[in-house]
């Protein structure tokens, strides 16, 4: 008996984590999509109900719309967190002084929790005391800056406050990979006459391939599972308009009571990242294989 | 050839020096601009919360304001003192530190314990236990919110800190486990085959060859920890919204609340209490802020 639990200590010390991982992520998972396929309302049901609650899902305007913003949210988001991610990376990456205090600067946002940057921002871009009375005052008397109350721009207020939060993620990702690039090369291609310009163009940013992916993996990860940004900015409004679909699911579960349709709706969550996650972690794995 | 190559630069720096220093006053301007950019939001937060309504609806964002003026932060803090809907933040950071610290600790321990088997105990299958382990840092939170409101309900703790322990303990552990095990895979194992040979056993290995090497990675591990229990809206505000509401949620329901007029100000000094332990932590262990940032890098 004591040899044997000493064989298998190391199992049983693993145990737990297996098990509770095992239960709360896995057999949730399958729970989750089980109930998808039933016709639960506030209470679950079990017996089997088919595809029901995806057709409905596909057919309801919100889910479209949440869908919709969803694209719109995470193509902005990508595109401006990389671009100045890498602007930063590649500026702080000349020998700067005071690199320690602007690397401080860029990165605070990343440890405010996305409730405190909402209620920031919401204050800077409400039309009545924000930004558009800054400007009034100032002189420009016909400026306005209403985006948070406009159903057509509050999706952008999002992207506006997303970047300000992620932005600097990028640029510490990036400048990790930057800084690990051999000095030699880049004198060796100056040395050959290319400018600054083409060093990182033709050369750096192509070595960043791996950087680029991993951004790309984790930008498209938050963007999916954003929530307590929509919350904390706009509550999904004015009206509907900023509805994403992390907010269509608990609002679909908590306030509406339709369970089969927002575990529904959390399926197609857990697909779409999915989809992203798998084929990352096993380049990520043959990488660390390959080593 | 290094020293060739270095001689050779030195002579293009020379060159190019006006081109340089036009260059670098370009490069400094852009990068004080988006300084300014990120540090505006939190100017705004901190100046607003020291003006009075009076001096916000006059003046701008960035007016400054007229006194070092406390009283929306002891607002903030404690309250008004008239009873019924009267919110304030004291109890909620209360209730978010009880829930931070075990369940810091649990996830922690749970983690070093998984990392330390993966790497020096190892076994047939253990990648894909690992990998088993890994796909829970990405798992969209949605796909098992309802199963566990469910979970806590028959097991007699939904709407409290106790529940929001468990389940921050349990959704951290896949997180816990990369770190302890990224990092040990980098302590050669001969030490431990070394010490096996000699009698030593599972736990005394682990306490004194692994964990006196292992500050650093407990660090990183604790303070993302910190940062990501103190930080969730999505589980406070589905399992716990009462009187068992850590900070984010009080915060969200005070700003929320559209009783009155809006007061900005203590809007603002709420977000800056409920914002400002993880603050420190990132001006005081910034290093190892970014590093678990980095190498966890699969943030959600």
């Amino acid at each position: 008996m004591f040899k044997w639990l000493e064989k298998n200590l190391p199992k049983i010390v693993m145990a737990p984590a297996v098990g509770l991982i095992g239960w709360f992520v896995y057999g949730f998972v399958l729970w989750t999509l089980y109930i998808s396929f039933t016709n639960s309302k506030i209470l679950p049901k079990y017996e089997l109900w088919g595809v029901g609650q995806y057709i409905k899902l596909w057919g309801s305007r919100k889910w479209l719309i949440a869908v919709d913003n969803l694209l719109i949210f995470t193509a902005l988001f990508l595109i401006f967190c990389v671009v100045i991610g890498i602007i930063l990376a590649i500026f702080l990456d000349q020998k700067i002084r005071a690199e320690g205090v602007l690397r401080t600067i860029y990165l605070y946002p990343m440890a405010l929790s996305f409730i405190v940057t909402g209620t920031a921002w919401k204050w800077i871009l409400n039309p009545t005391l924000g930004i558009q009375k800054m400007f009034i005052d100032w002189g420009f008397e016909n400026f306005t800056f209403d985006w948070l109350v406009n159903r057509e721009m509050a999706i952008y207020t999002i992207v506006i406050a997303g970047v300000w939060q992620s932005a600097g993620f990028v640029m510490a990702l990036f400048l990790a990979g930057l800084r690990s690039v051999e000095d030699e090369i880049v004198k060796a291609a100056k040395i050959d006459g290319a400018n600054l310009f083409t060093v990182y163009w033709k050369i750096l940013l192509p070595m960043m391939r791996p950087v680029f992916f991993t951004s790309f993996v984790i930008l498209v990860h938050i963007s999916i599972k954003s929530y307590d940004l929509i919350v904390a900015l706009t509550q999904g409004g004015p009206g509907i308009s900023t509805t994403m679909p992390a907010l269509y699911m608990t609002q679909t579960a908590f306030h509406k009571s339709q369970v089969g349709l927002s575990a529904a709706s959390a399926m197609m969550m857990f697909m779409a990242v999915a989809a992203v996650i798998i084929p990352y972690l096993y380049s990520e794995l043959r990488r660390e294989n390959a080593r | 050839m290094q020293d060739k190559i270095h001689s050779s630069y030195k002579q293009l720096e020379q060159k190019s020096k006006y081109t340089n220093l036009f260059l670098r006053w370009f490069l400094y301007f852009v990068l004080v601009v988006f300084a300014f950019y990120f540090i505006f939001p939190l100017y705004v937060m901190v100046v607003t919360s020291l003006k009075t309504m009076e001096e916000i609806r006059q003046g701008t964002l960035l007016t400054w304001p007229s006194g070092l003026n406390f009283d929306s932060w002891l607002v903030a803090w404690g309250g008004r003192g008239y009873g019924a809907g009267d919110t304030f933040l004291k109890p909620y950071f209360w209730n978010s530190i009880k829930m931070v610290v075990p369940a810091v600790f649990f996830s922690t321990f749970i983690g070093a314990m998984a990392g330390y088997v993966l790497t020096k105990w190892r076994f047939k299958g253990d990648k894909w236990v690992f990998l088993f382990l890994l796909f829970g840092c990405f798992i969209p939170y949605q796909a098992i919110l309802l199963p566990m409101a469910r979970t806590l309900g028959v097991l007699g703790i939904s709407n409290s800190v106790i529940g929001l322990v468990l389940v921050h303990t349990v959704y951290g552990i896949p997180f816990t486990t990369l770190f302890f095990r990224n990092f040990y895979v980098s302590i050669p194992s001969e030490l431990v085959k070394a010490a096996r040979i000699d009698g030593a056993g599972f736990f005394k290995i682990f306490f004194k060859i692994l964990l006196p090497v292992s500050t650093p990675i407990i660090v990183v591990t604790i303070i993302w920890q910190f940062t990501q229990i103190w930080n969730d809206f999505l589980f406070g505000s589905t399992f716990s919204f009462g009187e068992a509401a850590p900070i984010q949620v009080a915060l969200n329901n005070m700003v929320l609340s559209s009783t009155s007029v809006k007061e900005y100000n203590v809007d603002m000094a709420s977000a800056i209490i409920a914002g400002i332990p993880t603050l420190i932590v990132y001006v005081l262990a910034g290093k190892y802020f970014i590093r678990g940032l980095t190498s966890g890098a699969v943030k959600g």
